[in-house]
């Protein structure tokens, strides 16, 4: 007994690793956080969002953005799933962490919280840069509403926004509606045109504009209106998601705890919606909500198992993909109408939606075109808020073989005919010229 | 010739025998005339047929048994095919490694004549316990064809003229430049063996046309047969054969056996054409071959009107029925041709049938046969060069034919004079005139030879000319002696004799050297004199496509330019966009065009056609002229044809070509000059040149300073003439 327990410990700590390795395509969702601050004050003036991640099982680890010895691999490999950057005003990072660094941290599939605030600096301002948005230019604008500004004691310069201009999906913002407008004090970004993939969260409302508060305005400003993003995010190619902000306060405590009023509204709500919106938001940043996966694509010609490794023209066959969600613990079912499959070469040649079984299963049976050459089976399911499924699989498709045409087809019967009752003809007429004398 | 001028001509006196023991013990080998004549004419004709084939193994000795070239490379994937999958595999085959993603059905899209060929050979040495390898029988397939060729030659200079004019021609042809380009050791393409099978064809059919029978006929049809299962070529044939029946038809030279000749000819020769794949119905269906045809009906007409005029008797009747039925006759075939073109049934000449008739055609209208080289004019030059004393003995050689007008020689003539037209106009086709012109040669030499000798000899034989000589010699004697009165015949006879033997000669030196020079150079690995004198070798082809095979995945779609297709699918193993069979000029333009756009519309193209690397040819550092950049041009014209957007001016600056620093801006912020000159900038490529300098063009480079956006340099060869580029995925946040 003792010595199975001595094997179950030792394969347990060798295993313990592996278990452990969190961002994997088993579970995607991440695990292990590395939180950058300016000062450690942040952990607890913005404490209740810290505790709201690690109530959900993340092991967060907080450091000083310039601390030397902060680094985000080692020996190769990353030691983090997800970066939260709430370190504004540094000016540079310490130990090996850099712009590049942080990308390449991106580009190999991990996630990125980039909160920005007045006066950010440089360094944040080329993290917002890399990930597709641009911060107001002037390092003292804020973000100004004189129409959507929320209600508060110390009237004045309206640059504490309710926002409630939300992204319509509740993939990524959870299926309860947000009731409470979302306050925010910051800088304002613009989504760059050139960037098809960063989206607009939150966006503020079409009476704002950023400005510099304190200074008169000279000159029009140059972001404004709906245009301003105030929350952004990014679904890179390679699935990693990326959030930005122009607000460090509204990650923070007295921001989730106080009541919210919005400019010309009766309705007072006893507290603001950053809390419900962040935390929602951060659910799917962390890839616990709308992460797809599709295994076991399977084709092969109808009333046959095996794959082939080419079909030929006219060819009856049936394609399958196994499509599953992520729900945060376990992988379930994904339900859908929409999945589509192309057979494409250089343009789709049949266009069908998958049928569902419920389970997670979606096929769908079709004869293969009357074109032969090397054609793909895609799958492009991008679905807003839904990691991006593209499957392609090449399959040749072979024209007939010279035995597989019909050996006599009806409408050449007159020729069969004609062609043998002359060959018939012939002869007879041979020996009748060679013996009749 | 020490035979013949021994004193007793009955008794084989070797020198070395003459002592009377020896020619004793000799007396039962002692052979007669005859036998000694067969004896010496089987000896030379073995030694010409084991001379063609050393004399075409200079490639192997200077490089090594390889494959040259472009083509070749195909038709060795394919006969390595062949060999592994077996025949019905082969006929089926899909290749899906060329032309992504349009893919190639291989089977139904060549001539299999050459594949087949070799696999048979490589089969039958099998069999007898050879363990070659299927390369080593490609690469020996042409000599081994031209060796061939030279018997072909010898029976058909003996049919047309007599066999020392066969001998004669054998030899001649054994060594000509003008065959000897398509049939070096390693040189495995469709000509190699279809010249061979041309002039057989011929030769069955002039055969044919001399004795009428059916066997020959038969034998000829079969002939046509390996000609057209081997090479695109056998249009000639189709068209040469029926114009010289029109012009037999024509002179009056109708007899029944071109009538039996022809029409067992075309008749089975078009069924058996039938069976291959690539023909099909073209003998019925296309306009080249409708002369053929016509020529057949217009057979049966002449048939009929015999037998009319052999049934009546009043001329002057006959004489109104000919005209009434040839007038009835034609219009029906017109009207036939005609219905047959409009209804599409016929389809027209194809533009490498016109630009072969019109030389300035392809230059305005199919910009991708103006821009083989081997489809250009030819130059005065290369007639020399292929020919050498040939292209002065050959209007002798007409001469000759002209004097002793057969139907044979009508028909050496007619190819002849035909083939040099089509020589003049595309350079690749000199290899289908020189089996005429080395047969017309040869009667020029051999009847000077014979005719001179008979002058020299004339006195001592004069006794003995009713006895032993043919008729024909005995009238050159004759005449010979008619002219006795002439001063100084004799020394002039000698002289001229030896001025023949001093041209044949100096044609053999000129022959050895032009093959050894140009023709054996595989064109796939590169030779080059160094500063020292000592020869450096560019084997950097084989270096990349080697890269390729072994650092890339095997499903990586490479694209180059056509030109590299087949080599890259052959030796790298990798599926290309677009090769060597340029059956798709809209895939060909597609590539032209993103060559020849900037980089971000070029990564669109690129992305579209799942390319996964970028293949770039560059002779900058080695002066290697025949890369991508001097062939830029037509791809732009190329894909200007296609894509209107591509327009030529761009690239030129008042119409001149350049990559310096007047180049156009288009010119140098195009993919193919950044893939081409991509770090070359830094480069210092010779003493006392600035950097970039290129030496292929002599010129320092407009643009040194090359960013990449979407692709990035994988590999580049040591003398940078193959550069590979790997296509980027696309930014992964934007």
């Amino acid at each position: 007994m003792g010595k199975l327990w001595l094997i179950c410990i030792a394969s347990i700590s060798i295993l313990l690793p592996f278990l452990c390795n969190a961002f994997s395509p088993e579970t995607p969702t991440d695990r292990r956080v590395l939180v950058l601050l300016d000062d450690f004050a942040i952990m607890s003036s913005h404490s209740l969002y810290f505790n709201a991640l690690k109530s959900r099982g993340f092991d967060l680890e907080f450091k000083l953005a310039d601390d030397p010895k902060i680094a985000l691999q080692r020996y190769g490999q990353y030691l983090y799933d997800a970066l939260i950057l709430f370190c504004p005003s540094v000016e540079r990072f310490g130990g090996s962490i850099d712009v590049a660094a942080i990308v390449n941290f991106v580009d190999s599939g991990h996630d990125l919280i980039v909160a920005a605030d007045v006066n950010a600096s440089d360094l944040i301002r080329e993290v917002g840069t890399e990930c597709g948005v641009d911060f107001d230019e002037d390092p003292s604008a804020m973000v100004i509403d004189h129409i959507g500004y929320a209600v508060s004691g110390t009237e004045g310069d309206h640059t504490l926004i309710a926002s409630d201009d939300f992204i319509k999906s509740d993939v990524i913002l959870g299926g309860k509606k947000i009731e409470a407008p979302i306050l925010f004090r910051g800088i304002g970004h613009a989504v760059s045109p050139a960037n098809s993939l960063v989206l607009k969260v939150l966006s503020a409302s079409p009476s704002a504009y950023s400005a510099n508060p304190k200074s008169k305005l000279s000159t029009p400003p140059p972001l404004t209106g709906s245009a301003i993003s105030l929350v952004s995010i990014v679904q890179a190619r390679n699935n990693a998601r990326l959030l930005i902000t122009g607000s460090l306060s509204m990650f923070s405590n007295r921001f989730f705890r106080s009541g919210v009023q919005k400019a010309g509204s009766q309705i007072k709500h006893e507290k603001s919606g950053n809390e419900q919106f962040l935390t929602e938001i951060s659910k799917w940043i962390f890839h616990e909500r709308g992460h797809l996966k599709a295994v076991n694509v399977k084709h092969h010609r109808v009333g046959e198992t095996d794959e082939p490794a080419l079909y030929r023209i006219n060819d009856e066959l049936e394609y399958a993909v196994e499509i599953y969600e992520w729900s945060g613990t376990s992988w379930e079912p994904y339900v859908a109408n929409d999945v589509q499959l192309q057979f494409y070469m250089m343009s789709p040649y049949v266009l069908k939606t998958l049928s569902s079984d419920k389970k997670g299963l979606y096929s769908t049976s079709f004869k293969v075109p009357d074109v032969y050459g090397v054609f793909q089976f895609k799958v492009e399911h991008q679905k807003l808020g839904y990691t991006s499924l593209s499957l392609s699989k090449q399959i040749p498709v072979r024209p007939y073989r010279h035995n597989e045409y019909e050996r006599f087809i009806p409408a050449a019967y007159p020729y069969y005919g004609a062609a043998f009752s002359m060959m018939a003809g012939f002869f007879i007429f041979s020996f009748a010229h060679l013996y009749s004398k | 010739m020490i035979f013949y001028n021994n004193p007793k001509p009955k008794i084989c006196s070797n020198p070395t025998m003459s002592n009377s023991s020896t020619s004793d013990l000799l007396k039962p080998f002692k052979l007669k005339t005859k036998q000694q004549e067969l004896l010496i004419r089987v000896s030379i004709l073995c030694l010409v047929y084991i001379l063609a084939f050393i004399t075409r193994l200079f490639s192997v000795l200077r490089y090594e048994s390889m494959i040259h070239e472009f083509d070749p490379y195909f038709n060795y994937r394919t006969t390595l095919y062949l060999t592994q999958h077996g025949f019905y595999d082969f006929w089926n085959w899909f290749d899906y490694e060329s032309w992504y993603p349009l893919g190639r059905i291989v089977g139904g899209t060549l001539y299999p004549g050459l594949m087949v060929t070799a696999a048979l050979i490589y089969r039958l040495l099998h069999f007898l316990r050879f363990a070659v390898h299927i390369r080593e029988v490609c690469v020996l397939t042409a000599p081994f064809f031209a060796s061939n060729t030279t018997l072909v030659a010898y029976f058909f200079g003996k049919e047309i003229w007599d066999s020392g004019a066969g001998l004669v021609a054998a030899i001649l042809i054994a060594v000509c430049p003008g065959y000897i380009s398509r049939s070096v050791a390693g040189s495995y393409d469709n000509e190699g063996v279809a010249i061979f099978a041309l002039l057989f064809t011929f030769y069955l059919f002039v055969k044919a046309v001399n004795k009428g029978s059916l066997a020959w006929g038969l034998a000829s049809a079969f002939g046509y047969f390996y000609m057209v299962s081997a090479w695109g070529g056998y249009v000639f044939i189709i068209n040469l054969i029926p114009l010289y029946v029109l012009v037999l038809l024509i002179t009056g030279r109708y007899s029944m056996r071109l009538y039996v000749a022809y029409n067992c000819m075309y008749i089975l020769g078009m069924l058996l054409a039938m069976q291959i794949r690539f023909v099909g119905f073209q003998h019925v269906q296309s306009g080249e071959h409708m002369a053929a045809m016509g020529v057949f009906f217009l057979m049966q007409v002449f048939y009929f009107l015999d037998w009319v005029k052999h049934m009546l008797s009043d001329t002057k009747l006959f004489q109104e029925f000919l005209s009434i039925t040839v007038t009835c006759a034609v219009a029906a075939g017109g009207i036939a041709l005609g219905v047959g073109v409009a209804s599409g049934y016929i389809s027209p000449w194809t533009g490498r049938f016109y630009s072969l008739l019109d030389p300035t055609y392809a230059k305005d209208h199919i910009p991708i046969i103006a821009s083989v080289s081997e489809h250009q004019p030819t130059a005065w030059s290369s007639f020399m060069f292929d020919f050498h004393i040939l292209l002065f003995l050959f209007p002798a050689g007409l001469y000759f034919c002209f004097k002793r007008l057969s139907d044979a020689t009508i028909f050496i003539v007619m190819y002849g004079l035909t083939s040099m037209y089509f020589a003049g106009v595309m350079v690749r086709l000199i290899l289908v005139a020189t089996p005429a012109v080395c047969l017309i040669s040869a009667i020029a030499v051999s009847a000077t030879v014979k005719n001179l000798t008979v002058l020299l000899r004339s006195k001592n034989k004069v006794a003995q000319i009713g006895s032993t000589k043919g008729t024909s010699s005995a009238k050159a004697s004759s005449k010979a002696s008619l002219d006795q009165s002439q001063p100084f015949q004799k020394n002039g006879a000698m002289a001229l004799l030896f001025g023949a033997f001093y041209l044949l000669s100096r044609y053999a030196t000129h022959c050895t050297w032009v093959t050894s020079e140009a023709y054996s150079s595989p064109s796939i690995v590169l030779a080059a004199r160094g500063a020292h004198g000592n020869r450096v070798i560019f084997d950097d082809y084989r270096e990349a496509y080697f890269w390729l095979r072994q650092n890339t995945p095997p499903d990586a779609k490479v694209m180059s330019w056509w030109d590299y297709g087949y080599q890259i699918t052959a030796m790298g193993n990798r599926t290309v966009i677009v090769d060597n069979n340029t059956w798709n000029n809209t895939h060909i333009a597609t590539v032209g065009r993103a060559m020849s756009s900037y980089e971000d519309e070029a990564y669109e193209i690129i992305r579209s056609l799942d390319v996964d690397y970028v293949l770039v040819v560059f002779g900058g550092v080695t002066g290697y002229s025949s890369d991508d950049i001097n062939k830029f041009l037509w791809m732009v014209r190329i894909g200007g044809g296609v894509f209107p957007v591509i327009k030529e001016p761009d690239y030129l600056v008042n119409g001149e070509y350049r990559v310096d620093k007047g180049a156009a801006p288009k010119m140098l912020n195009c993919l193919m000059y950044k893939l081409s000159y991509y770090r070359f900038g830094e480069m210092m490529t010779e003493y006392g040149k600035p950097p970039g300098y290129d030496r292929a063009r002599g010129v320092e480079i407009g643009n040194k300073d090359i960013k990449l956006e979407h692709l990035e340099e994988a590999f580049t060869t040591s003398n940078w003439i193959v550069r590979i580029y790997k296509v980027k995925p696309p930014n992964n946040r934007w």
